[in-house]
């Protein structure tokens, strides 16, 4: 590992460490409360920083990581209920209404769509890559 | 008139790891991940602000290549040999001090330059990027 300093180095570190802990324990019902240390001038300003550097508040940001760890899952197919919990929500209605937000339809809708995607693929797969690839790496053969 | 790119090819010694290394570490998204005929992957990655530009990573070891080509690109790839682009980050010390703390090899660290700050770094098979906070 090279290490150079620039300046803040130890408040960059901490931000990464409060942004990693989310991703690392967004299943379990975490306090961010605490996430801003005594590295930080004040909690403000560290919510502040981590907002410009990663475009949401730690709060958000929690948000976000678990309902793009709920759309991979719901992508592979589990059932909405057990994806819900597994990823931190704690009530159906409050990770329906999130999810509707951010995807634009419900999770249902969204397991639906993938699950005829994947039929899609499984069916006709060079429909979904640029045909001068399949033609080169001999897939056009078959 | 030419009016974008949407697809690069990243060549890589190993598909799965590549897909670990791309994903869980730059954090990039998955755009296609078809299987092909004859137990081929298509797969591409996209930097997570930008999915039009899809990065092809293909194996070295796909058959467009004879054996020779095949062991002179690993040769070369393990080498870094390819400089295959340059990633722009809006902060880029955090972007160092996460990837850094995923265990991704930096061979420079962010050093003020006239353009603005660059860092590079190597995949895990070998290739080289430019990580770069623009002035």
């Amino acid at each position: 590992m090279i290490n150079e300093p620039y300046p803040k180095i130890y408040l960059y570190r901490r931000l990464v460490q409060a942004k990693l802990f989310i991703d690392n324990n967004y299943a379990d019902n975490i306090d961010l409360d605490n996430i801003a240390d005594e590295a930080w001038f004040s909690k403000f300003h560290f919510i502040r920083k981590f907002k410009s550097t990663y475009r949401y508040t730690p709060h958000q940001y929690l948000t976000y990581v678990r309902l793009e760890k709920a759309m991979e899952l719901l992508k592979a197919g589990l059932p909405v209920s057990s994806v819900c919990y597994s990823v931190g929500f704690e009530s159906l209605s409050s990770f329906s209404r999130l999810f509707k937000r951010a995807a634009g339809i419900t999770p249902s809708e969204y397991i639906a769509r993938h699950q005829k995607i994947k039929a899609h693929m499984a069916e006709s797969p060079l429909t979904f890559i640029p045909g001068c690839f399949a033609s080169r790496n001999g897939w056009l053969k078959n | 008139m030419i009016t974008k790119m949407t697809h690069v090819s990243i060549y890589v010694l190993d598909q799965g790891r590549a897909y670990d290394f791309y994903t869980n570490k730059l954090g990039f998204k998955v755009i296609t991940d078809v299987p092909m005929p004859g137990g081929d992957r298509w797969l591409t990655v996209s930097p997570p602000e930008q999915p039009e530009l899809e990065l092809i990573l293909s194996p070295v070891t796909r058959t467009i290549f004879s054996k020779e080509s095949v062991k002179a690109l690993t040769e070369l790839i393990k080498d870094g040999a390819f400089g295959v682009g340059l990633f722009t980050s809006n902060d880029i010390f955090a972007t160092y001090e996460e990837l850094n703390a995923k265990g991704v090899v930096f061979t420079k660290v962010p050093k003020k330059e006239f353009y603005g700050t660059e860092a590079i770094f190597k995949d895990d098979s070998g290739n080289w990027f430019s990580l770069a906070q623009l002035n």
